[in-house]
């Protein structure tokens, strides 16, 4: 059987068919599938940190009603993605156990504090655009219930990255100090933007393995090229410049050179030590055990209701 | 509260009808206490733009699947039937409206 399962997983993958859950696979396959699309789904859950902070200190009642959208959207995405999880054989409450207990990681942008509301639309300028950059190629990622769910945030994700350019066209049309409040955050999220699309080719020891799989579709090199293409031209237009002065076009490329990447600071806040890790992860952990009686609650509730259908 | 933090809430499948005169169409799954429950979050999780104009809950445990390995038996059958297809039959082009 393992044999035959071997052979159409094979076929599927060389197809560029999806594999779906009840399908045979090969250990590796779905270890990987249930670490990438469990760090993903944390990334989002974490993700609505930063900018939840803003919701109460939002400028206006339409910027709080776009800014609460948007951190729907994270608990949104987070919960599509432990579904896609879950058809692999994960449990999702395990899968928080793991997160709290910091046995499993989320994407480091979000141990980044947000100082100012400039952050806000920062984040949704230069960490969507980043994230969308990666997860457009998942949209065909081999695994079906993964590729599906990626669709689905992808198209929202647009949303996302609009509200924080139109919010940072709104501040660049203000103040001296209002624009001098967009470039400080520009400065400071434009390098950890680049460092989401992990370590540089040479040194992603994983890449080979999913690219072979189909999960991956671009090595990290790649797609972080291709935001920094993206990204030259919007910063441009909003009248804002990065902190790199090795950034220039190269004709003979067809791309634009950018500086070295300080990978230490990545490596320091994977490991636990950048400004905000213990913070995240706390919050996470009181919501959670603040909730469990709310959870519980509800069970005795939905228990009771079909004890007295019963009678 | 107890210890143990648990996450016990059963697993519902969510079927959304995107629009009227459209079948309904599996989205994805969530958990939640009971049925009245699944329905309230499906409308939070599956539908927060318009998404659809009616949604199904069905219990995860509660749905029968044909698996990966009675493929052949369930579906082959049906691929050396090639006449139940209307191209199998040739008609001359001359002939209107068939």
């Amino acid at each position: 059987m393992t044999d035959l399962g071997e052979k159409t997983f094979a076929e599927t993958i060389a197809k560029d068919q999806r594999v779906e859950p009840r399908d045979w696979m090969p250990d590796g396959y779905r270890r990987t599938m249930i670490r990438q699309i469990a760090q993903h789904a944390h990334s989002e859950i974490i993700g609505m940190q930063p900018e939840g902070e803003w919701i109460t200190r939002a400028p206006s009642l339409r910027r709080k009603a776009i800014l609460l959208a948007k951190v729907q959207d994270e608990a949104g995405h987070g919960l599509y993605l432990y579904s896609a999880a879950e058809t692999l054989g994960a449990d999702r409450g395990d899968l928080t156990r793991r997160l709290i207990e910091g046995r499993q990681k989320y994407s480091s942008i979000f141990n980044y504090p947000t100082l100012t509301f400039a952050d806000v639309g920062v984040i949704g300028w230069l960490v969507d655009g980043a994230a969308i950059c990666n997860q457009v190629p998942l949209c065909r990622s081999s695994f079906g219930p993964y590729a599906r769910a990626m669709i689905r945030i992808c198209k929202e994700e647009s949303f996302h990255q609009r509200q924080g350019y139109e919010l940072l066209m709104t501040m660049m049309g203000g103040t001296q100090a209002q624009r001098e409040m967009v470039q400080d955050a520009v400065n400071r999220w434009w390098w950890p933007s680049l460092m989401m699309f992990g370590p540089p080719d040479d040194r992603s020891p994983n890449s080979a393995q999913s690219m072979a799989w189909k999960i991956k579709r671009h090595t990290n090199d790649e797609l972080r090229q291709r935001y920094v293409d993206m990204s030259v031209p919007q910063a441009e237009a909003l009248g804002v410049t990065f902190p790199d002065p090795d950034l220039r076009w190269n004709a003979d490329r067809g791309h634009w050179d950018f500086g070295a990447i300080d990978w230490s600071e990545l490596q320091r806040i994977i490991s636990g030590d950048g400004p905000c890790n213990a913070l995240r992860i706390s919050n996470r952990r009181r919501a959670d055990s603040e909730g469990a009686w709310v959870r519980e609650a509800a069970a005795a509730h939905a228990a009771r209701r079909q004890e007295v259908k019963a009678q | 509260m107890t210890e143990e933090i648990k996450h016990e809430w059963p697993l519902f499948e969510v079927f959304v009808r995107a629009k009227r005169g459209l079948n309904h169409v599996h989205v994805g799954s969530l958990r939640a206490a009971d049925h009245q429950m699944a329905l309230h979050h499906a409308r939070d999780l599956y539908t927060r733009r318009n998404e659809g104009v009616s949604i199904w809950v069905v219990r995860s445990d509660d749905v029968a699947a044909s698996g990966p390995d009675s493929k052949d038996a369930f579906f082959a059958p049906s691929g050396d039937k090639v006449y139940r297809h209307p191209t199998y039959y040739s008609i001359p082009d001359s002939v209107p409206h068939i």
